[in-house]
């Protein structure tokens, strides 16, 4: 076998490109309106498709009935989801669909369908456990040491009630597609997660060979988890098309809809008990959990959270689980799923220790780093440490409730751990004889900057410009990649897009040597060059090197990040991140302010640190927006979500947020990791901060997130019973 | 969205005479804020929508002999923005600055914000606007974090006004035309807690058209603190407004207002008879407040809106009278 190439990164001080912070490409594109997301497009002949959805949280379908919408002018299709005998397990569930002319049209014909149901007993609240009765089901109890005695013989002992509740994706551009079956092939323009995969899940939905479906998505308004896969929405609208003779239909969610059914983060509450010694070391853990994620009950958070390393956990340990199942819509992956949960429910209950011991909790959380994963022990060491200093720690820092005055000054503490291992992934690299670059690959830039950082690998590997990188990205013709889920996407595209640019400039090399009186392990490529190492006057321009490719025109190179056998000289998997809020609390309206937020993070090596900095900020504006404003308000009576909407469903705006201070871990140690995802870490830890920050505040615990007027002020007032 | 004949009058005459006699046959449509989201929802589906916007007789804020005059389809933003009340209506000015969201402040109308309907997710919904079901409140078995702390049902909103409450405070008085003539009432009477579905929030009847308001000369101090958990795209949880009239050094008379607490702006009658031949000093502010939140009944999971009312209170008497907590 040949020599296998080197494929490793350039060390950091001989980057060009990688470690810039070039703008995100399509910035200029979508900020001025010009880029089309799937929801945008407005194809020749384009029908409007709208659902009809179930009121009731829990019914059978007695009738459909839709002799009068299909006698409605301007209808070309019905297509019933739910016929007679459908038993329906959660408001907002699809019964039936138009295709019309028009959007009113078809809102029209879905209000002339006619449904009987059934409607059947429900339950749609889980804050309180003890209401559930037979929807409520264990889900594991975990014993370890002999907890009992641990918290007999513990100096100090808290206890606290925690909860967070269901929020929804909100993605700005709700779930759908716009889909043409026409004879027998299917062109789609999804909004997905994963356009390389839909075409296999939509045509075997259809019984339509994937060879015939073809998957285009150039721009995607939202995922954060709850996009993957086609749902049952991709193959009504290829049906509406169908059954319309072949035209386009356009069927995405309304917003209501998209609130009830596609998606939302499941709920955990918790009574936790902490164990331990006068100096905050944690003997003894004892937690009763429960969560929903809808019908199926849904996710159980890992607890106690990072501090639960299998060879050194806390000793003595009893956790128990309850899954509830609920008449409300299914849950999905919510940027880092269960860790949102298990932080808020871990740091708070750390958190209220260290006040029952009197202590700093900065102190506590890394005295009981001793229970986290050893690996990782230094870099949280290290990263509670920037926090600290960077909030103003040791100046601002109080004992709880020792501040003055209505509005109250705190400072609370979170922190995380995430994967973020490459995804599977193919690379194109195309050398035209012209000199041009072609780069390939079937992924998508869920907003994230992928496009720029693909472009900056292929750049930097063949020493030219981004500029004269042609990249193309989101079809399913290209060579497949995988779902931008777990943070995987750049770990993936990353080293596939290295690995081909090196292979394709292999050939280049070989192309170009005879012509430099070299041989090609002789070349390097540099500043639009081809060149002879330590010789650089012996060189080529790029595009005169291209001109050496023979008669084929063009050398055509592959490269392939394998899941199960990474790249390791590229990738590698594994990020913390440790969090600081510090807040005001107005304890006569109980409105909470953030100061500031300070969050440190590492991902290994940052290919664009505008980038990764621009997700850390946009993580922690989501997450801001949950510690304070959202949640589903469910209604026990009707089993209706009542805030299906973006008016009383409370999203922060700019105004809300305060200053964030960012910091990038990048040092050595961690740029030798090799690339790694941060989608999702940097999301983790702010509701925990937030609630820390804001029982520091006022001196007692607000047990449920989000810390809005009513619970700051239950929790002050004592209502909490 | 229902199909509907769309007028355009150019005069009050043209315009009133294509008002009906009841509910549900005509809309009139001024900034359009709250009528085309209560007609996308199918809540309004009214036959006929009456647009009064190029009806120049509305616009306008003109001073007059008695006060001011406020045409019903003034901008918030217009009102937020003009001299004459916010030096001598500052709770006026306040309330309709305080609007957190561009949109509504530049389209939506001071009578309108007046005729808007309730906010309350049962109502939008389409359970009603009493949200009765098997003759029980949903409200009171559901969730009414932002629901009624006074009235006592059967209605259990909040009055969605912004403008209502420093309106009350200010003893204004709007004036409504049908066909058959005009009438004037003050603006406490255009308020009302109906009994049953078939009635509505305020005194309009479905031939008339509210065409403008009318404040007395200023000789109050007064202000608006609306609390609110966002920055901005957000209702307020609580307000209040109040005007205070001084004689010499101490209160001669002052009327509290409380906004968002009720199916109507609600008038804290004895918290405001009590600041007479007092000072105002965070001390009675706070006391007001307290006063102001007596014989409340809170809702299940409302009880913090009575803190709010009483820190409201407390804030806009500071503000009126200038005193720094």
């Amino acid at each position: 076998m040949a020599n296998t190439p080197d494929y490793s990164w350039p060390p950091m001080e001989a980057r060009k490109v990688i470690g810039q912070s070039p703008k995100r490409l399509d910035g200029p594109a979508k900020a001025s309106g010009r880029a089309r997301y799937s929801s945008d497009l407005n194809p020749k002949d384009l029908l409007f498709g709208v659902y009809l959805t179930c009121p009731h949280a829990h019914a059978r379908v007695t009738s459909v009935d839709t002799s009068a919408a299909e006698k409605i002018q301007g209808v070309t299709a019905v297509h019933v989801v739910s016929p007679a005998g459908t038993e329906i397990q959660w408001q907002g569930t699809e019964v039936a669909a138009v295709a019309a002319v028009t959007e009113e049209i078809a809102r029209d014909a879905v209000g002339a369908i006619k449904v009987v149901y059934e409607v059947l007993p429900h339950l749609v609240k889980e804050e309180d456990v003890a209401q559930a009765g037979a929807r409520a089901k264990a889900a594991g109890e975990i014993l370890k040491g002999d907890p009992a005695a641990a918290f007999q013989q513990a100096a100090v002992v808290s206890e606290g009630h925690y909860g967070i509740p269901v929020i929804t994706h909100c993605c700005l551009e709700p779930h759908g597609q716009t889909i043409q079956w026409q004879g027998d092939s299917v062109w789609a323009w999804p909004s997905t997660q994963d356009v390389t995969h839909y075409a296999g899940q939509l045509g075997q939905n259809l019984k339509v060979p994937a060879a015939n479906v073809k998957v285009k998505m150039d721009y995607i308004g939202g995922g954060f988890g709850s996009k993957f896969s086609p749902d049952s929405w991709g193959e009504v609208c290829a049906r509406l098309s169908q059954k319309s003779g072949g035209r386009p239909v356009r069927l995405f969610l309304d917003r209501a809809t998209e609130q009830r059914i596609a998606g939302n983060r499941p709920s955990a509450y918790a009574d936790i008990k902490i164990g331990g010694g006068k100096d905050g070391t944690i003997t003894a853990w004892e937690s009763h959990s429960w969560a929903t994620g809808g019908f199926t009950g849904g996710g159980s958070p890992p607890l106690p959270y990072i501090l639960d390393d299998s060879n050194h956990p806390i000793p003595n340990k009893r956790l128990v689980h309850t899954a509830i199942s609920t008449n409300t819509g299914p849950f999905r992956a919510w940027r880092a799923p269960n860790n949102q949960q298990a932080a808020y429910l871990t740091c708070s209950a750390v958190e209220d220790f260290a006040a029952k011991a009197g202590l700093d909790p900065l102190g506590v959380f890394k005295l009981n780093l001793q229970y986290a994963p050893k690996v990782r022990q230094d870099l949280y060491g290290y990263q509670f440490d920037k926090a600290a200093e960077l909030s103003e720690w040791k100046k601002l820092w109080k004992l709880r409730g020792q501040s003055a005055g209505p509005v109250k000054r705190g400072l609370g503490l979170g922190f995380s751990a995430w994967g973020g291992g490459g995804h599977t992934s193919q690379c194109n690299v195309t050398l035209h004889a012209d000199g041009s670059v072609q780069v390939d690959i079937g992924t998508q830039d869920l907003g994230t900057g992928t496009r720029t950082i693909i472009t900056q690998v292929a750049a930097e590997t063949l020493g030219l410009p981004m500029a004269a990188i042609k990249l193309t990205i989101g079809s399913n013709d290209l060579p497949p990649d995988n779902a931008s889920g777990g943070s995987t996407t750049v770990g993936g595209v990353s080293a596939s897009t290295r690995k081909a640019a090196v292979n394709a400039l292999a050939k280049l090399f070989d192309a170009a040597a005879p012509a430099l009186g070299a041989t090609a392990d002789q070349l390097e490529a540099a500043n639009g060059q081809i060149r002879v190492k330590g010789s650089p006057s012996k060189s080529l321009t790029w595009t005169a090197a291209c001109k050496k490719i023979g008669a084929a025109g063009k050398i055509a190179e592959t490269g392939i990040n394998d899941q199960r056998n990474p790249s390791r000289e590229l990738i590698s998997s594994g990020t913390g991140g440790v969090q600081v809020a510090d807040v005001s609390v107005d304890i006569e309206t109980g409105i909470v302010k953030i100061n500031r937020y300070v969050a440190v993070q590492d991902c290994g090596l940052i290919i664009n640190p505008r980038l990764a900095e621009s997700q850390v900020y946009g993580a922690v504006i989501m997450g801001i927006s949950t510690a304070l404003f959202e949640r589903r308000f469910m209604d026990a009576a009707t089993g209706a979500m009542l805030n299906a909407d973006m008016e009383f469903y409370k999203l922060a705006g700019i105004g809300d947020i305060g200053e964030i201070k960012v910091y990038m871990d990048i040092r050595p140690e961690n740029d030798k990791r090799g690339v790694i995802g941060l989608g999702e870490p940097p999301a983790i830890a702010i509701c925990a901060a937030v609630g820390n920050a804001v029982a520091n505040a006022i001196g007692v615990r607000v047990p449920h997130i989000p810390m809005t007027p009513d619970h700051v002020l239950d929790a002050l007032e004592g209502r909490n019973a | 969205m229902q199909a509907f004949e769309y007028s355009n009058p150019a005069s009050l005459k043209e315009a009133t005479a294509l008002l009906a006699a009841s509910w549900g046959e005509a809309d009139v449509l001024a900034g359009g804020t709250d009528l085309i989201s209560l007609m996308k929802d199918s809540l309004h589906t009214p036959k006929r929508v009456v647009n009064i916007k190029s009806i120049h007789e509305l616009g306008g804020i003109v001073r007059t002999a008695a006060g001011l005059r406020i045409g019903a389809t003034v901008t918030m933003d217009e009102l937020a923005r003009n001299a004459e009340v916010r030096a001598g209506y500052p709770a006026l000015a306040d309330a309709a600055a305080g609007i957190p969201s561009p949109q509504i402040r530049h389209m939506g109308t001071v009578g309108g914000d007046l005729c808007q309907r309730p906010r309350c997710w049962y109502y939008r919904q389409g359970f009603g606007l009493l949200a009765m079901k098997e003759g029980k409140s949903l409200v009171t078995g559901g969730e009414n974090q932002y629901h009624a702390i006074f009235g006592g049902g059967p209605a259990y909103f909040v009055s969605a006004s912004s403008l209502g409450p420093a309106l009350i405070a200010l003893e204004a008085k709007v004036r409504l035309l049908s066909a058959k003539g005009a009438r004037v009432i003050p603006a406490i009477e255009f308020f009302v807690t109906p009994q049953d579905e078939s009635t509505r929030e305020i005194a309009l009847r479905p031939d008339e058209i509210l065409t403008e308001i009318l404040v007395l000369a200023a000789a109050t101090h007064s202000a608006t603190y609306e609390v609110r958990q966002k920055e901005a795209l957000d209702w307020p949880l609580a307000a209040a407004s109040v005007a205070i009239k001084m004689k010499g050094p101490v209160v001669g008379s002052a009327r509290i207002v409380l906004g968002h607490v009720a199916p109507t702006p609600w008038e804290a009658t004895a918290a405001g008879e009590w600041l007479a031949g007092k000072n105002i000093t965070v001390e009675t502010a706070e006391a007001a407040g307290k006063a102001a939140v007596e014989g409340a009944q809170p809702l299940s999971h409302n009880t913090y809106k009575v803190t709010l009312a009483k820190t409201a209170v407390k804030r806009a008497l500071l503000a009126a009278a200038k005193v720094r907590a």
